[in-house]
Formats: C-alpha cells, structure tokens, sequence
C-alpha cells in the first residue's frame, strides 16, 4: 500500500517537472534515508522506488560504509590449526547488496558488469601491500564467504519489479547486524547492455536513543563509563544477594 | 524471542538466551568460586559478539556473579581476607608483568598457539591431578564406612617454610606470607597472558600449594576474582571501549540470582565431592579448548577489521 503510494508520488512529481528537467532519465529514491538503530531493532526492509524515462533494465546497488580487512588463513601445523597466513584487502563495503530488474547476465555483458561492480563475484578490492593475483583471489574467495555467511554480503540478486512500463521499486532486508555508517544506494538504467543514467542516493544508518547514548558515552567519557560499569556489577550482586536472602 | 540491540557489541540477541548464559556461569561461579570468563568468552563469541568484546564484558559480569557469591559466604563467615589480599597483590603485580612479556612473546610471533597448547597442558595436568585426588579420597571414605579418615590438614612442603611466616587464623595456616603472594603472581602472569580471571588456576592452587580448607577457598577465590575484574573492566573500558554495560546487565541479572543458588548447593557437598566435580569442569574445559585446537575450522579464513 505504501509502496503503491509512492510510486504515485513519484509519478506525479515525474509528470509535474519542467520540460528540460524531464530530460532526466532515472529518478529514485527510499522508503527512508535515515534506518535507526534502537535497543528494540531486529532489522528492518527499506524500499526504493523510482520512475524511468524510456525502455530499459534498472540494477540496483547497495554498499555500507568501506574499511580494510585483515583476511587471516588457518593450515595444520603439528595436527594444530594456525593462522599462517594474512592478506589485508582495501575497500571492503561493510554490506552489499544488488537488485536486477533481469538477471544481471542478461542486462549486461562482463565488462559493464565488472566496472559497475554488479554482484558480489564482481567486487574489486585493493591490497595494502603487493600481492600475486592468485593470492588475492584466493583471500577474496575468503573473504566473500565470511561476509556471505555473516549476512553482510549476499550472491543472490534480489527483484526490481516494475509497475507498468516506467514506475518500479525493489525491496531491501537490513538484517539486525547491518553495520551503522553512511551508505550509497546506486541505480542504474541500462539499455542495450551499456549504463545510460545512474542516481546516487546515501542512506544512514545510525543508533538512536538509549543504545545510542550508551556508545557515546563510552567513546567519550571511557574511564567514567568503565568505573560505572564496575559500579554497577557490584550493585547487582549485591542486590541480588539480599533479594536472595529475604525469599 | 525479545530481540535486543546491545550498543558496543553492535549485535541484537534473545533475552532469555542471555539471562540463561548469566544464571549457568553464576550458579558455577557461586558452587566452585571460580569467575566463569572462560565460560562467557566462547558463549558469546558463540553468539558473535567480537572477542575482545565478549571477553571485557565477560568481566563485568564476572564482578556482579562474585560480589553475589562472596557476600553469600561471607555470611557463613568463609571468606579469608588475609590470604585472598595477599593474593591479590601478587595478582596484580603479576598481570602487571604478563603485559611485558606478552608484548616480547608478540614480537617473536606466532605465539598464540604456543600459549594455547600450554593452557591445555596446564588445565589437563591440574585437572587430572585434582580428579585422582578427589577420588582417592571419597574412596577412602566409603572404605571407612562414611567416617572421613583422619589425615593432616595438609602438606607441608619446603614452601610452606619460605621466611615471613605468618598466621591465617581464618584458614588455620602458619605458613609463608610470600607463598599466597608467588600464587597470586603466577597466577597473574598467565591469567594476563591467556585474558581470564584465572579463577580455576587459583582454586586448585588454594587447595593444594597452600593448603587452605576447600570450604574457605570458594569465598577467598571470589573475593580476589571482584577485584582482578575490576581492574580488567576499568582498563578495557578506558582503553578499548569493548565494555557493553547493556549485555553485561543481562549476563548479571541471570547470574545475581543463580550465584548464591550455587553457592548454597556447595555447601552441602562433602570437601572432596566438590574437588571431585572442580576437577571435572576444569577436565572439560581443557578439552574444549584442545578440541578447538586441532579440530577442522568452519572456514580456514577469518576475517577481522582493524580498528
């Protein structure tokens, strides 16, 4: 119902603009820019809708917020396992997620593909330091199964589904571990396998409320939050003592 | 499920799983005045929360489940002060020293196994020494018929005899002040290498290098682990912030309410019942931590991001 709602908002906004603005082939935007974090969140959907000027594909990207990460391998040394071996990728997108309006295979060919990053086998990262291909490949693979089975990145494609021939909207999961930061939201249009207009939106994710200010201030205040902490603890065992003690 | 978002661990887990992790580690911590961050660390690294946070946070609540079971003694007055401040210095002095020697461990590298391997040899050894003793003894009872055979109170050893000798009234002990001090110093030296408490290295070493009564080493024991966590709370806090005060206050109130549960199950136990089942759990977790040594990893990689 929302999403109908929407899309008729953003139907209306399209069909309201000047002439020269309507040239204009792509406008998208989300359900919300702002996915707050409070103690009571357990992941939320987030909605991009959007309007197309002409025929084609709509892929949609979703990236968290980029650091490095130390990849570490584990070998059998002495029938113990060990990490042996560390690789620091650069680049890393804390989440990824990608949305086709068709499988990505069939909206564009490889080299589009890998430029835009579309999918997660098409991710680029960079080393800290030089590296053979096959050992960056090798800790690449690594590293997409860790992301993969923490639901932080994911090889499915999700759907782009259109309402007639120019409105449409994708749906996203955020899972209850979705890293806080700012996040770019991409869509791209594209006809005959080559991008012909592309729409950046950022969305923040942020902890609100209680939780919130617990992070703050053990960030800013850490050896006053430290002795609270002990503080409390000690409260607690007392208290629980003499609650125990009386039944 | 009542999904909860805890704010330093950045993860959302169940409430009663954790008030049911808190009340197991309190109610061992209250039975074998042992701090159970060795139990809380894999729980909740189990659950992925991140090491270093499940260990810092591992030691609040160790504060909470040991403020619980000492006051729970100390009601029937078994708590040696004396000796368990003693301890403590030397606990200090030597987590103190751990922090100096990790640091040259690290810089020859490829350490962490190392220390691993020794931990198991360490437990294991103790563990099973604990055991045989413990069973000899019960064993020795049955013979007698339910009497407790008449043996010394302890060993004395070329330890005991160490200058400053000293009187523990409250443990019926006339033997070194160093001695408590070196345990308490040993103990600090591998509990700052290895990141816990070191609860059950302190526990065995009461009961066998000192000499001390098994009843009065659960309250002493727990009287000095309140401490040591603090100390590891306020440092971690200050300089890492991977203290989650939220997940703590869960872990606490499951193990508030199960400590003095435990403790009161301790005191019906006989002495050597009680080594006999500490004995056991140090067994096991020695071969928990052996297991994860030479078991399969799920992935051969990890992944951290340096903070």
């Amino acid at each position: 119902m929302r999403a109908r709602a929407f899309a008729l908002v953003a139907a209306l906004l399209l069909a309201l603009q000047p002439a020269a603005a309507r040239a204009q082939q792509l406008v998208a935007d989300l359900s919300e820019h702002l996915i707050a974090i409070t103690t009571g969140f357990s992941g939320t959907d987030v909605l991009l809708f959007g309007a197309t000027e002409g025929e084609g594909d709509v892929v949609v990207i979703v990236r968290g917020p980029e650091s490095n990460a130390v990849v570490r391998r584990k070998s059998r040394v002495f029938g113990i396992w060990i990490n042996t071996n560390q690789v620091t990728l650069t680049g890393v997108p804390a989440f990824y997620r990608v949305a086709s309006s068709r499988p990505l295979g069939e909206v564009a060919p490889p080299q589009i593909r890998t430029r835009h990053q579309l999918g997660i086998e098409n991710l680029r990262f960079g080393t800290q330091r030089q590296r053979t291909p096959a050992e960056i490949a090798e800790f690449r693979t690594g590293l997409l199964r860790n992301k993969e089975r923490a639901g932080l990145f994911s090889a499915d494609v999700g759907r782009v589904t259109f309402l007639g021939p120019r409105l449409f909207r994708a749906r996203f999961q955020l899972p209850a571990n979705v890293p806080t930061g700012t996040y770019t939201v991409e869509t791209l249009l594209v006809q005959n396998g080559q991008v012909v207009a592309a729409q950046t939106t950022p969305m923040l994710v942020s902890k609100i409320g209680i939780g919130a200010e617990v992070f703050d201030f053990a960030h800013r205040h850490a050896a006053i939050y430290g002795i609270l902490a002990v503080l409390v603890a000690v409260a607690a065992g007392w208290g629980a003592s003499a609650v125990f003690r009386k039944s | 499920m009542i999904d909860i978002h805890l704010p330093i661990a950045d993860v959302s887990l169940d409430l009663l799983t954790l008030l049911a992790i808190g009340g197991g580690v309190g109610f061992l911590s209250g039975l074998f005045g042992v701090g159970g961050g060795f139990l809380i660390t894999p729980l909740l690294v189990f659950l992925n929360v991140s090491p270093a946070i499940a260990a810092a946070t591992g030691a609040n609540t160790v504060i909470a489940s040991s403020v619980s079971g000492v006051l729970a003694q100390l009601r029937r007055r078994q708590v040696d002060f004396k000796m368990g401040g003693l301890l403590l210095a030397g606990g200090f002095a030597g987590s103190g020293a751990s922090v100096a020697l990790v640091s040259v461990l690290r810089q020859i590298g490829q350490i962490d196994f190392v220390i691993s391997l020794s931990y198991v040899l360490l437990l294991g050894t103790v563990g099973a020494m604990m055991f045989a003793e413990s069973l000899r003894a019960l064993l020795r009872v049955s013979a007698a018929g339910g009497v407790p055979a008449r043996t010394k109170l302890h060993q004395h050893t070329w330890l005991h005899g160490l200058p400053f000798k000293t009187r523990f009234p409250r443990s019926r002990l006339y033997i070194s002040a160093l001695l408590p001090i070196l345990v308490g110093f040993a103990v600090g030296v591998l509990s700052g290498i290895m990141g816990v408490g070191g609860g059950f290295l302190v526990v065995p070493a009461m009961i066998y290098v000192l000499g001390m009564p098994t009843a009065l080493v659960v309250g002493t024991s727990l009287f000095q682990i309140i401490f040591v966590a603090a100390n590891v709370t306020i440092l971690q806090a200050w300089t890492n912030q991977t203290v989650d005060a939220l997940l703590a206050f869960l872990l606490m109130i499951g193990g508030g309410i199960a400590a003095p549960i435990g403790a009161d199950l301790g005191r019906r136990l006989k002495a050597a019942e009680m080594r006999i089942l500490m004995a056991a759990l140090v067994l096991v977790v020695a071969i928990i931590l052996a297991y994860g040594l030479i078991a399969p990893p799920v992935d051969v990689y990890s992944v951290s991001e340096p903070s």
